[in-house]
């Protein structure tokens, strides 16, 4: 990498001064078959912070998110452009693993998807693919994770029974658990509160704001409201591109851009 | 206008609607009756068969069958109704379906996973392949004992006797045996098992796969740490399948391996054995009075069919196993 000091090309699409950028994207485009999904897409994410990706569904925020960890790759009729910079990393690089890439930088989906397996199986399923053997590391890893989840108290009598046994909120979170096991340091989370009542919202909201100390994450929502409450910056989309990033008080109560103006009080969307 | 409180003494307005069932027969849901009467006739039927084919083997078999029957072995005179004994069929005929499913079941597997995870459902190789495999269930099983002769015995087995023996030596492979039978059973069930594969794969939602890979999961890891597992039940449903159709079948194996009588049980892949079904065939239409050995003969088919439901219970008894409580609930 040229310069681990962020350079941007516009002003609107900058991150704010202020922490490191532990990931840069520059002119990211995404291809599905003729499908444009995201156009020409440059933003810093902030390490240890949370950025929040807003906009209309179908604008191209999950697309950006899956690019972070190359997901997107799973489709065959998919096309990316641009530069991913992890770190000092370019990770389209041919010398990059994709397995290490995805062991850094983890993913929580937006139903939750635990393995049909007991919550200890889920959780210890990334140490175990990565060679982790030793019953006391796992053990260990195993606890800590679930604690880091918030999800420890509720399940520690029951760590051998079916993952598909917990509500909705508790699969979540056990997902979120499953993804911290291995130690990412980023967190990319598409809709992880979607599916979820009120509560099981709430919850994960203090999880994210609690993982921010330890992860650098990056949360796509629909309700702005959340996005308020957790994030640092957001970035709003429309229509594949990227219209307005900046820390998140500004966009809500001072946005540049008039699009994104309507869309945070509601006009559209 | 009147209170939209509920008064419990006064009845509500006379309905519109007749709610009342219309006196006589109403067309549509005469036809309905009728319908499900037809139903439950047809299945009556078929359980009343099945029975009365139970039943008739137990009567027309029972002074034959008892355990003397099933653990001596047969002399040449296996028409004499005195000393015949069944160990020689029971042994090949279970051989021959166990050989059979150690080279389906990962045969057919590993072709549904080829199908189910490394293809598009509807690539054109896939259906392809998927056509192929269809065709190959519609084939009547008697080409496939020709084409055992002719592909296992005479050309895999043929070479192979060039190759490790040489002019004048006895052929070794080139003759029908377990061997060649068994792998001849394993081509004709090969699409039971790919189809009920395939299918359990297919049901396993994408998202455990994107969980998986989004954990720096490989292909294959994703596949022996979630796929199989969950798929697992299906498989052994394929193999359930597999084998009950195979445990009967006798076309395939007339020229690919069964013997009309051998004097010891086979104890190597390369031996020829003795089998129910053929058994059946050789006493209903060998032997000289057809109504002396009657015994025999349902005695004979007794074996066979409770053969079969034991290595079908075997194998459910294996899919039980599977800890029920980590089986998707959906």
């Amino acid at each position: 990498m040229e310069t681990s000091s962020p350079i941007l090309p516009q002003a609107t699409t900058s991150r704010p001064d202020g922490p490191t950028a532990l990931i840069q994207a520059r002119n990211v485009s995404v291809r599905f078959g003729t499908t444009q999904a995201l156009r020409k897409v440059s933003l810093d994410l902030a390490e240890r912070h949370v950025t929040a990706f807003i906009g209309p569904s179908g604008c191209g925020k999950s697309t950006l998110l899956r690019c972070f960890n190359r997901m997107n790759e799973l489709i065959d009729i998919s096309f990316t452009e641009g530069t991913i910079h992890l770190a000092d990393t370019e990770i389209h690089h041919p010398d990059v693993d994709v397995i290490e890439l995805r062991k850094r930088v983890g993913m929580v989906f937006q139903k939750s998807n635990p393995f049909p397996k007991s919550i200890y199986e889920n959780v210890a399923y990334g140490l175990r693919l990565h060679g982790t053997r030793d019953r006391k590391i796992l053990n260990e890893i195993v606890e800590s994770s679930l604690r880091s989840a918030a999800l420890w108290d509720e399940v520690k009598d029951r760590l051998h029974e079916s993952a598909l046994g917990l509500s909705g909120g508790q699969q979540q979170r056990l997902c979120i658990a499953r993804a911290i096991a291995i130690r990412p340091q980023v967190i990319l989370m598409d809709e992880p509160a979607s599916a979820l009542d009120p509560t099981a919202t709430m919850r994960i909201e203090e999880l994210v704001l609690d993982l921010r100390k330890d992860y650098t994450i990056v949360i796509v929502t629909h309700n702005m409201h959340q996005a308020t409450r957790i994030s640092d910056y957001t970035a709003f989309f429309y229509q594949g591109e990227l219209i307005e990033f900046d820390a998140t008080s500004r966009i809500f109560a001072n946005p540049a851009k008039k699009q994104t103006e309507d869309y945070v009080t509601g006009r559209f969307g | 206008m009147e209170s939209h409180h509920l008064n419990p003494h006064r009845p509500a307005r006379a309905n519109p609607l007749p709610l009342r069932r219309a006196r006589g027969l109403h067309p549509a849901r005469a036809l309905s009756t009728l319908f499900s009467g037809l139903t439950a006739l047809a299945t009556y039927l078929i359980l009343a068969i099945l029975l009365l084919i139970l039943g008739h083997l137990i009567w027309a078999g029972r002074s034959v069958f008892d355990w003397r029957f099933l653990t001596t072995g047969t002399d040449a005179d296996m028409f004499d109704i005195q000393t015949a004994g069944i160990l020689p069929m029971v042994v090949g005929t279970t051989a021959r379906v166990m050989v059979m499913t150690l080279f389906v079941m990962p045969a057919g597997i590993i072709t549904a996973l080829y199908l189910g995870e490394f293809t598009h459902a509807h690539s054109r190789l896939a259906r392809l392949i998927r056509g192929a495999v269809n065709n190959l269930a519609g084939v009547p099983s008697i080409v496939f004992g020709l084409f055992g002769l002719g592909f296992f015995v005479a050309f895999v087995g043929g070479s192979l006797d060039e190759v490790f023996g040489g002019p004048g030596v006895e052929p070794k492979w080139g003759k029908p045996c377990l061997l060649w039978a068994s792998l001849t059973l394993a081509v004709m069930t090969l699409p039971v098992v790919i189809v009920a594969t395939e299918e359990s794969i297919r049901a396993i939602p994408s998202s455990l796969r994107e969980a998986s890979f989004a954990l720096g999961a490989t292909r294959l890891q994703t596949i022996r740490r979630v796929i199989l597992p969950q798929a697992m039940p299906g498989i052994l449903t394929g193999g359930i399948l597999a084998i009950g159709r195979a445990a009967g079948e006798v076309a395939p194996i007339l020229f690919t391996g069964a013997a009309y009588y051998m004097a010891r049980l086979p104890h190597s892949p390369t031996d020829q054995f003795m089998d129910l079904g053929y058994h059946a065939f050789i006493l209903a239409t060998q032997s000289q009075s057809i109504e002396s050995i009657q015994p025999i003969l349902f005695a004979t088919v007794l074996t066979l069919l409770l053969l079969t439901l034991a290595l079908s219970i075997v194998a459910m008894f294996i899919r039980a196993q599977i800890p029920r409580a980590h089986d998707a609930p959906m």
